[in-house]
């Protein structure tokens, strides 16, 4: 067996540490902080873009700030059609349709006219203050200004261009989609026939951006651009890469993560079936290259594959005895004192005084990403030794600096390339072994052929990085008068922020871990917050919503049991604490009236049954939500018949994006409400694939009525914001409906009984 | 060489009997519209027409398809059904990350070609399909719409 192992540990880890057992936790000090290292390296360079095949012009020597080198976007072309370089990746949410209607806005050009790519990687691309990502619901907020004014500067160089071919002053100028018009003459020239003298012209810095009030494009429903190709199999994904000469490599990883393969047993056997080509040995894995991925796949289980043994037991790595249910409990059992994360009065004096105390634990599991494409990545050596390197990836800088340390070659000796993913959710950031790219590039090598390592989803399945398990614990005290007076809130695990950022984002407090449970808007007097750090032996990720994906699920049921035990109804008891935020008011005013009125119920469905609602908000990733769940139950489960969720992001792009956002995040997150929970039991994930990790199909999926209110609030995310008030609501309203408040996600392990 | 009826066009595949239909098109013959998803027939990405008949290609060995004539995404405009199926979901724009809509478009023109005029219940059996997106609505939405 051709053994890989050494040179990635070398390359990834250095010399001392390569003969080192690999346990996670080792595999992830070296890749997991070599992440963070190598993000400020590249988040904060600044230099001249190398910005693949655009054309370059004069402007570029001067390496201005990301965002705003017009020629390291835009390929204006002779048919006056525009190839627009985006700073993000396009995985569903729209990004790419927003990005053609904010530039083409300003440079006065119909969106529909531009066809949109994911950038290669250079510093012209860092628009996320100052990094380059597609996550965090920031891309349209990060580079709206940015693009506005990068479409601007654009069409101010067509028309200086413009004046000089016709000898004309500029200001006689004027634009119409895609043409310079001279009035006095009744000339024109299209944008097509301007863009090589206009792109070799030095930007200006001054360009004064449009009146809003004459938006044509920003803010309207424009048609997605990528509606088509979707609809027709045309849209190419990682997965749907050829290059010639190409071969198929199918991998089996370790039964248990940080073990390594030992012996194989049967490998004459295995090589010699048909299509075989070679069969390689990976860290944590092995692998069968052939000729099809079929065959590879064929062969690769069959592999009798002797591996390591896991430490016996333990949470601290992923042991013979770990399982889902042991970390809750090392969570639970935490004694540790906490970091605190917010604090605010004097929390002691008031449970002193308080007419009632509650408390109560909730937790939430380990997710998965189920994205619905599996995970591929395709490697191919240059004759020159250069790399090229097709994955999904939402960072494509980060990947680069890992590829070329896998593949022994400086960064810009591998060529990133980011195709449309096929949904992420947070999947594909670099999670160490939760990636197949380091595989492709040591299988290309390895065969001096270019490889495409494609995850069974079985394999997705026991490798994707997981939305950490949570825990937290809450005790408040409520006066005379109904109303809380004081919150404890310590906060028990750890998140993707700190292992993956770490290096980047020094506070002592993850924020990650306790995002949904601080800057809450009610107006509770005395507050502690506390962050306990417990270390999760398992691959973590961001997972659509991230830690609020279950903190305000935790916080926002706890608001009802507040409510519960002051006597309160939850709506009137929100509106009470949301006092002093007329902003807060307004949007829960709208979800109530989006859903006819609020009620709690229970009442008679429609049908005859008892069904109630839920209620609760969140304050997302710089938007806010209202969310409504009506709820009844059928054969023992919660059936979710509406959600009415009104969204306050400040402002909006593409109003019609927004709501299939808003929709889509609230299916996924009425999916993990119901449905969802990745199980360790000794030490191994149980779910292999869809049929035992059920999640939300069409029999399950609500009606969702979406409100947008727009405040003209500084300008919030989307793709996130739909999903955290989900899962409270819908608890909520089955408290409603049967008495029962369920503190542990999913629901389906609880049957549910009529109150 | 096991000999097979795409799209109208007769090929020759050097395969095992037992592959899957699914990897046969996506690998041998470069069809990739048609998507791995699970591989266990659950999420339907994978789904074409079999002599019309919306069918899990990844359950389907090659030698269990014969003679019958295979259908798949890159030809779904060809059928008249097919073509108002594909301009519903671009009307109504369906798709958001697209992976699973392939699949999605060929479940909904069987459907209609078998029964024009469905009503939810229809829908609701035929549709299956999994997305992670969450774009099951709008998938119902452009099934009436091509209906209409």
């Amino acid at each position: 067996m051709n053994d890989l192992t050494p040179p990635l540990l070398a390359a990834a880890s250095g010399a001392s540490t390569a003969r080192e057992p690999v346990r996670n936790l080792s595999r992830r000090g070296f890749l997991g902080a070599g992440s963070g290292a190598l993000l400020l390296g590249v988040g904060l360079r600044a230099g001249p873009a190398r910005a693949g095949g655009s054309p370059a012009e004069g402007a570029g020597a001067i390496a201005p700030k990301p965002g705003t080198r017009v020629a390291a976007f835009l390929e204006i072309r002779p048919d006056g059609t525009v190839r627009l370089l985006s700073p993000f990746v396009e995985g569903g949410q729209g990004i790419n349709t927003g990005l053609a209607q904010t530039i083409g806005e300003e440079l006065d050009l119909d969106p529909a006219r531009f066809s949109v790519e994911c950038a290669p990687p250079g510093p012209d691309y860092a628009v996320v203050n100052g990094l380059r990502l597609t996550g965090g619901s920031f891309s349209t907020r990060s580079s709206f200004d940015a693009m506005r004014r990068l479409g601007a500067t654009a069409r101010e160089m067509l028309l200086r261009a413009a004046a000089a071919r016709l000898a004309v002053r500029q200001d006689e100028l004027t634009t119409e989609n895609g043409r310079v018009l001279h009035g006095a003459s009744g000339r024109a020239l299209g944008y097509g026939d301007l863009a090589e003298a206009a792109l070799a012209l030095v930007p200006r810095d001054d360009v004064p951006l449009r009146d809003p009030k004459t938006f044509r494009y920003i803010g309207k429903p424009v048609p997605r651009l990528d509606a088509r190709d979707k609809s027709t199999g045309r849209a190419e994904y990682a997965i749907d890469i050829r290059l010639d000469g190409m071969l198929h490599a199918a991998v089996v990883h370790a039964p248990h993560l940080g073990t390594e393969p030992r012996s194989v047993a049967n490998e004459a056997e295995v090589r010699a079936m048909p299509g075989v080509h070679s069969v390689h040995r990976l860290p944590g894995a092995v692998a069968v290259v052939a000729e099809s991925w079929w065959r590879a796949r064929k062969a690769v289980e069959a592999l009798a594959v002797t591996w390591t043994e896991p430490a016996p037991e333990g949470v601290a790595t992923v042991s013979g005895a770990f399982s889902s249910a042991a970390m809750l409990a090392a969570l639970k059992s935490s004694t540790e004192p906490g970091i605190a994360a917010e604090q605010e009065g004097n929390v002691e004096a008031a449970f002193a005084g308080a007419a009632t105390v509650i408390e109560a634990e909730y937790d939430a599991p380990y997710l998965a990403h189920a994205q619905l494409e599996p995970p591929a990545s395709v490697a191919r050596f240059a004759p020159d030794g250069s790399l090229d390197l097709w994955l999904p990836n939402q960072m494509p800088e980060v990947f680069q600096q890992v590829a070329a340390k896998v593949a022994g070659l400086q960064p810009d000796g591998v060529r990133i390339h980011s195709p449309m993913l096929g949904g992420f959710f947070g999947r594909h950031f670099f999670y160490g072994p939760g990636n197949p790219f380091p595989q492709a590039i040591l299988l290309a090598k390895a065969t001096g052929r270019p490889v495409r390592v494609l995850w069974s989803r079985e394999e997705e399945f026991g490798m994707d990085a997981v939305r950490p398990l949570g825990f937290v614990r809450f005790r408040a005290a409520i006066g005379r008068d109904g109303l809380p007076v004081a919150l404890t809130t310590r906060a028990v695990g750890e998140g993707p922020i700190g292992r993956w950022f770490g290096s980047i984002f020094k506070s002592p407090v993850d924020s990650s871990v306790v995002e949904g449970l601080d800057k809450k808007p009610y107006a509770i007097p005395n507050r502690r917050l506390d962050y306990v750090k417990v270390p999760h032996p398992v691959t973590i990720a961001f997972w659509r919503s991230v830690g609020h994906s279950m903190n305000d699920y935790f916080y926002e049921s706890f608001l009802d049991e507040i409510a519960e035990a002051g006597g309160q109804d939850p709506f009137a008891l929100r509106m009470a604490l949301l006092r002093d935020s007329p902003r807060h008011r307004t949007l829960l005013q709208a979800a109530a009236d989006l859903a006819g009125g609020w009620k709690r119920g229970p009442f008679a469905g429609p049908e005859g049954g008892r069904r109630a609602r839920g209620v609760s908000m969140a304050s997302p990733f710089g938007s806010e939500t209202a969310t409504i769940a009506e709820v009844s139950l059928e054969d023992g489960e919660a059936r979710v018949h509406d959600l009415w969720i009104a969204i306050d992001p400040g402002s909006v792009v593409n109003p019609s994006i927004v709501k299939r956002q808003v929709e889509g995040a609230a299916a996924l997150g009425l999916s993990a409400t119901l449905l969802e929970q990745v199980v360790y039991e000794g030490g191994q994930r149980q779910a292999r694939n869809f049929d035992a990790y059920p999640i939300l199909d069409r029999t399950r999926m609500p009606r969702i009525h979406v409100a947008i209110v727009e405040s003209g609030a500084p300008m919030g995310g989307i793709g996130e914001p739909g999903l955290p008030g989900v899962p409270p609501a819908v608890v909520n309203a089955v408290a409603a409906l049967t008495g029962q408040r369920l503190r542990s996600l999913p629901l389906s392990k609880a049957r549910l009984t009529a109150a | 060489m096991i000999k097979l009826t795409i799209n109208g066009r007769e090929h020759s595949v050097d395969a095992e009997p037992d592959t899957p239909l699914l990897f046969v098109l996506r690998d041998d013959l470069h069809l990739t519209g048609t998507k791995y998803g699970c591989g266990i027939g659950q999420c339907g990405a994978c789904t074409v027409l079999i002599d019309g008949q919306a069918t899990r290609s990844c359950q389907m060995p090659l030698d269990g398809v014969g003679a019958q004539a295979v259908t798949t995404i890159e030809a779904i405009e060809q059928d008249p059904v097919g073509r108002r199926v594909v301009e519903a979901w671009v009307g109504i724009e369906v798709p958001q990350c697209g992976y699973c809509q392939s699949g999605q478009v060929m479940a909904a023109t069987s459907l209609l070609k078998q029964n024009p005029k469905p009503t939810d219940a229809d829908i609701a059996e035929a549709m299956t399909n999994l997305c992670r997106c969450g774009t099951y609505n709008v998938i119902g939405a452009a099934v009436r719409r091509a209906a209409a």
